[in-house]
């Protein structure tokens, strides 16, 4: 089991103060946010990518490239990267020079992004979303796989006689995951090869994503990659912690009253109630989090929201200190207890790259 | 048979409110028509004003509340619908625009409904034509001909022979029970389908040697 945060990007005013922070603050915010998480003992840092205001991290391979030099262990992930407005073959190479330089601690979660106006600047259409993640992602997988690419299809110019370079790391191309708060598509998408579906459900109510995370377990098991049990599953989460229940309640209210996402809506108690956003002690975040294993099954990746509506750097540390200090250890204890063994532990290069030879060494015995 | 599922929407703001009182008359004389035609009916009222706060919470959150949700899917799995609101500004209020904009564009599709308003003067009735059968029109649900508009003398009024109050209302229900009960299947999509994703990949014809 991994854990880990993601973080969105958006630079917004600290509603306590109504101070905006500028680009680079957040910039440099984000970064110590991500070496703060390898020193609490996360396993996962993931950035958003975004194009357009209030939202800074548009070129996530520079900033995790940065991040890859400052950090010894954490895996850099995305959350999400637009597998719809990206050049599968940009994506390819990036992603795979990331790899290289971060000694394989890369994975990537795509996503289609939701922003009609972002798809044209990108010289694409929202209303094809879908067959632009299909068809990119089918693309992206060759590049990684194929040492040379032929190929044409709907969206992109054709390739003759292309290879991606640098080649992925270890010949395994970065584990993906497959994001999505709708649409079952993708959810078949990640289940037909055998990839990682992460459910961010922290605006909805459980029982919207229970039905798209069965849909792919049940589809990763018929295409032939395991039980049901086996498929990877991620699930997102929002907290805010101080020792004291009614302190974290009484200095979240006002990030979370003008939070852009659902502020000026429900009361934070309805939207605690509803959803998995959790405002208080370590005890009742470590609590409402074990719940999600008994709603989706043994999963493989959780990851936090901690720093988002201007809550400002030194705060969002001091929850970091309070997840990595108090909650995650007990998390990682109790999700290991009862958890069958056929069950698989959250992805790694190493472990992708260890199961291969092993894989490779048995045709061979077989032979 | 299984009981045929009414479901009364009532946008009304006031308590009581005259959009309701149109609604229970509606309602009752819906009941009345199918229980003639032998069929058993389950009948729902659904009050927006007291989802009013769930309401804009889904339009900011985009998820409903516990309570809007399960008004949803009354209104979602519901044989036949009475939708009766008060005429605002020249149409439908508020309040039951928001309601419908929370609810899935596909969900009526070829729901039986009955749309009916209430104004202060019979000046407004057309309202039901040029905004409330377009709304469900273009959600795909099955409108019936008679539209119920009553303004504030037709309560007074007891002039029901000809084109009364209480004569609108029976012909209005009486179309409403005919295509509830004349509706072969229930057209709404309940499940989930997910097209296979080998079918999905080959719309794109992506071609590689």
């Amino acid at each position: 089991m991994q854990f880990g945060i993601f973080s969105v990007g958006d630079v917004t005013a600290d509603p306590t103060t109504g101070r905006t922070p500028s680009e680079r603050e957040r910039i440099k915010a984000i970064v110590a946010i991500a070496l703060k998480a390898e020193e609490v003992g996360l396993d996962v840092f993931a950035t958003g990518e975004h194009h357009n205001p209030p939202f800074v991290p548009s070129s996530p391979t520079t900033m995790l490239g940065w991040i890859a030099a400052r950090t010894e262990r954490i895996i850099l992930s995305t959350a999400t990267t637009l597998i719809t407005t990206n050049d599968p073959v940009k994506i390819a190479e990036d992603y795979a020079m990331l790899q290289h330089l971060a000694d394989g601690r890369v994975d990537l979660m795509m996503g289609r992004g939701n922003t009609g106006p972002v798809y044209p600047w990108f010289g694409q259409d929202i209303r094809q979303g879908i067959p632009l993640a299909i068809e990119n992602y089918a693309l992206l997988r060759e590049l990684w796989r194929q040492e040379t690419v032929d190929w044409s299809g709907r969206f992109r110019t054709p390739l003759q006689s292309f290879t991606a370079t640098p080649r992925p790391l270890d010949d395994m191309p970065p584990f993906v995951w497959h994001g999505s708060i709708r649409s079952p598509e993708i959810a078949e998408q990640a289940a037909y090869y055998g990839d990682g579906f992460f459910a961010n459900h922290i605006f909805w109510p459980k029982e919207h994503f229970q039905k798209l995370i069965n849909l792919y377990r049940e589809r990763y098991a018929h295409y032939g990659h395991g039980t049901p049990e086996q498929a990877i599953v991620g699930l997102g989460g929002q907290v805010f912690m101080r020792r004291n229940s009614q302190d974290a309640v009484r200095e979240f209210r006002p990030y979370f009253d003008n939070a852009p996402v659902y502020g000026h809506g429900p009361s934070l108690e309805e939207f605690t109630e509803q959803t998995p956003l959790t405002v208080g002690s370590p005890q009742e975040v470590i609590e409402k989090t074990l719940t999600f294993r008994e709603t989706f099954g043994d999963y493989q990746r959780q990851l936090f929201l901690m720093d988002h509506a201007g809550l400002p750097l030194k705060t969002v540390l001091e929850q970091l200190d309070l997840l990595g200090e108090e909650v995650i250890p007990v998390l990682r204890k109790e999700f290991a207890k009862g958890r069958p063994a056929i069950v698989p532990d959250g992805p790694t290069h190493a472990a992708r790259v260890a199961a291969a030879a092993e894989t490779t060494e048995a045709l061979e015995v077989a032979k | 048979m299984s009981a045929l599922r009414l479901v009364v929407v009532a946008a009304g703001l006031s308590v009581p409110s005259s959009t309701r009182l149109l609604a229970d008359r509606l309602a009752g004389a819906t009941v009345g028509q199918l229980r003639y035609s032998g069929r058993e009916v389950d009948l729902r009222v659904i009050e927006l004003r007291d989802l009013a706060r769930e309401i804009a919470d889904n339009l900011v959150t985009g998820f409903p509340p516990p309570a809007l949700r399960e008004a949803i899917e009354a209104v979602t799995t519901a044989d036949g619908l009475i939708a009766v609101t008060p005429i605002f500004s020249a149409s439908y209020n508020g309040l039951f625009k928001s309601f419908v904009d929370v609810i899935d564009k596909d969900a009526l599709t070829g729901c039986p409904v009955l749309v009916a308003a209430t104004g202060g003067t019979a000046r407004h009735s057309l309202a039901l034509e040029h905004a409330m059968r377009p709304l469900f029109a273009y959600l795909r649900a099955v409108v019936a001909p008679t539209a119920v508009y009553a303004a504030s003398e037709d309560w007074g009024s007891a002039g029901d022979a000809g084109g009364g109050l209480a004569t609108r209302i029976a012909r209005a229900a009486g179309e409403l029970a005919d295509l509830m009960t004349g509706r072969p299947v229930p057209a709404h999509a309940t499940a989930d389908t997910v097209v296979p994703f080998t079918e999905q990949l080959a719309a794109l014809a992506v071609s590689r040697q």
